[in-house]
């Protein structure tokens, strides 16, 4: 009986998406958004970021972390369209915002192959 | 010494106003509101003021009630916007005043502070809120009934929390996706189909899980939580939610691992 | 009077403010933390770009440092991380009701199951610290 559905893998990657905001994204963005770009702490070099940056793990890594960000970010906003705004053009709301995520998921994998 | 209620009501301790919601669909519109002084006692509840009301003031004044105990599930309103067991919140409580008493939110108004709750009952049943066998264990040779489930306390304590729902409905109150999409199946219908999975000596819990499954099933809920924090009885409906969305999406995980036949 | 007895009950259907959420603070709060999808939207934006620079050149990593100083850059970015907070701190408080952790049959209390969270968030910082800063 029970086929395949949509919600539930989409509940899935925003649940997914939710834990690596909360357990990853913080520090990401204490490092890129304040303490290099500010100084707080000095900027590592470019050599050994790259390196970083560059490894097959990290892009696999972050590959699977932003597609769920997104999907995370789409979901969401798409319900708070509906409850927030009490918008009723729900089809084109949601077809809206998973689109987006979608054009995200393609910048991403390209910015990261630019990256490898 | 409390005694009749009726008497000079600013004497005891005072009064508190109350600004109830009327509305009489033969001769009304829209609902306004009338304002009522009721005796301030320490011991009275909101109920109890407007019981004071319908006895000594206005007669035409509706709005449901029975065990005064919180027990029934039958007076809920919104007082001063919060979803209350009327004969639970106490006047005191909300003193100076004034008390705005509404009728259940999310609901159509029928009259006064009656609400129409025929969806809440419609949805109920939807879920299977009964214990569901593909045995007869307990049919004897003659098709009678003989003997009963056992349950220790552990598997009692596994569910108990979800039945001790009194479809009071301050969650379907309290719940924004329910006042704005009527399809969801809400907080306590949800609760309720837990109870029954959760109950070591039901099967049920692949039927229900077709019900809720669906679009307007669980999927609606975007844990606002309100629910939870409105429950007299702790029930945790919010919980319940997630914890079938969880259940649902290791249910389609398997069926897209194991497209066709078992489990 | 002896007319149909079927009653016709008018009912009155109150609706739904578009500014509910604004009249009770729970619903605020929740509102804002849904918006605060928008703001994982601009970091993961935020970080494609970081990535992007260091993909290209040492200069280009250079000019991503001096964009993100830029005064307008640092106002979202703090908005941002607010609402990221916010984020965080709501996401664990909720994880005990939507997940019955057992341990030893026994339901592990919510205090612990929110602990464990930051205590997660906090190993995982460090170790991002130190793969990034070494
Ligand atoms: S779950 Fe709680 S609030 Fe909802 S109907 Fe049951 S007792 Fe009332
Ligand atoms: S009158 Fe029964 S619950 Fe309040």
């Amino acid at each position: 009986m029970s086929r395949p559905r949509v919600e539930p893998l989409v509940w899935l990657m925003f649940s997914g998406g939710g834990v690596m905001a909360a357990v990853f994204l913080p520090v990401l963005v204490f490092m890129f958004a304040f303490a290099f770009p500010l100084e707080w702490i000095s900027p590592p070099d470019h050599d050994h970021l790259s390196a970083v940056v560059g490894h097959p793990l990290t892009l696999l890594f972050l590959l699977g972390m932003f597609v769920v960000l997104l999907v995370h970010s789409a979901h969401r906003f798409r319900y708070t369209l509906y409850d927030g705004l009490q918008i009723k053009a729900k089809r084109t709301v949601a077809v809206l915002c998973y689109g987006t995520a979608a054009v995200g998921a393609i910048t991403t994998v390209v910015v990261l192959l630019s990256a490898a | 010494m409390p005694s009749n209620p009726g008497s000079n009501p600013g004497s005891n301790s005072g009064s508190i106003r109350l600004q109830v919601t009327r509305y009489r669909p033969e001769s009304d519109s829209e609902p306004r509101f009338q304002e009522y002084d009721v005796p301030l006692r320490k011991e009275w509840t909101v109920l109890d003021g407007l019981n004071h009301v319908k006895n000594e003031v206005d007669t035409t004044l509706s709005f449901r009630w029975s065990c005064r105990m919180g027990i029934c599930g039958s007076c809920g309103m919104n007082v001063n916007g919060d979803p209350k067991l009327t004969c639970a919140a106490f006047l005191d409580d909300y003193a100076p005043g004034p008390i705005r008493v509404e009728p259940l939110a999310n609901f159509p108004v029928v009259r006064d502070l009656v609400v129409d709750i025929n969806d809440f009952m419609e949805k109920l049943p939807r879920v299977k809120p009964w214990i569901i066998r593909d045995d007869d264990a307990l049919l004897d040779g003659d098709g009678e009934i003989d003997g009963e489930y056992l349950q220790t306390p552990e598997e009692l304590d596994a569910y108990k929390q979800f039945s001790m729902c009194i479809n009071c409905m301050l969650c379907y109150a309290a719940c924004p996706v329910y006042g704005l999409d009527p399809e969801f199946m809400g907080p306590a219908a949800i609760a309720l189909a837990e109870r029954y999975d959760l109950d070591s000596r039901d099967h049920g819990a692949r039927e229900r899980l077709d019900v809720l499954i669906e679009h307007e099933g669980v999927w609606g809920c975007t844990f606002v939580g309100e629910c939870t924090r409105v429950c007299p009885n702790h029930v945790d409906p919010a919980g319940a939610i997630q914890r079938y969305k969880v259940k649902a999406a290791k249910e389609n995980v398997m069926a897209f691992l194991l497209p066709r036949g078992a489990r | 009077m002896s007319t149909p007895r079927a009653t016709e009950v008018r009912v009155y259907n109150r609706p739904m403010s578009t500014w509910w959420w604004t009249r009770r603070r729970t619903y605020f709060v929740f509102v804002m933390r849904e918006l605060s999808s928008i703001f994982v939207a601009w970091f993961v934006g935020f970080l494609l770009a970081f990535v992007y620079s260091v993909g290209r050149s040492e200069a280009a990593y250079q000019d991503f440092l001096d964009w993100a100083a830029t005064p307008w850059v640092v106002v979202i970015n703090v908005i941002a991380a607010a609402f990221l907070a916010l984020h965080v701190v709501t996401w664990f408080s909720l994880t005990p009701q939507a997940m019955d952790v057992r341990i030893g049959g026994q339901k592990a209390p919510a205090a612990a199951i929110i602990a464990s969270q930051y205590v997660g968030l906090a190993v995982v910082s460090a170790f991002v610290l130190w793969l990034v800063t070494r």
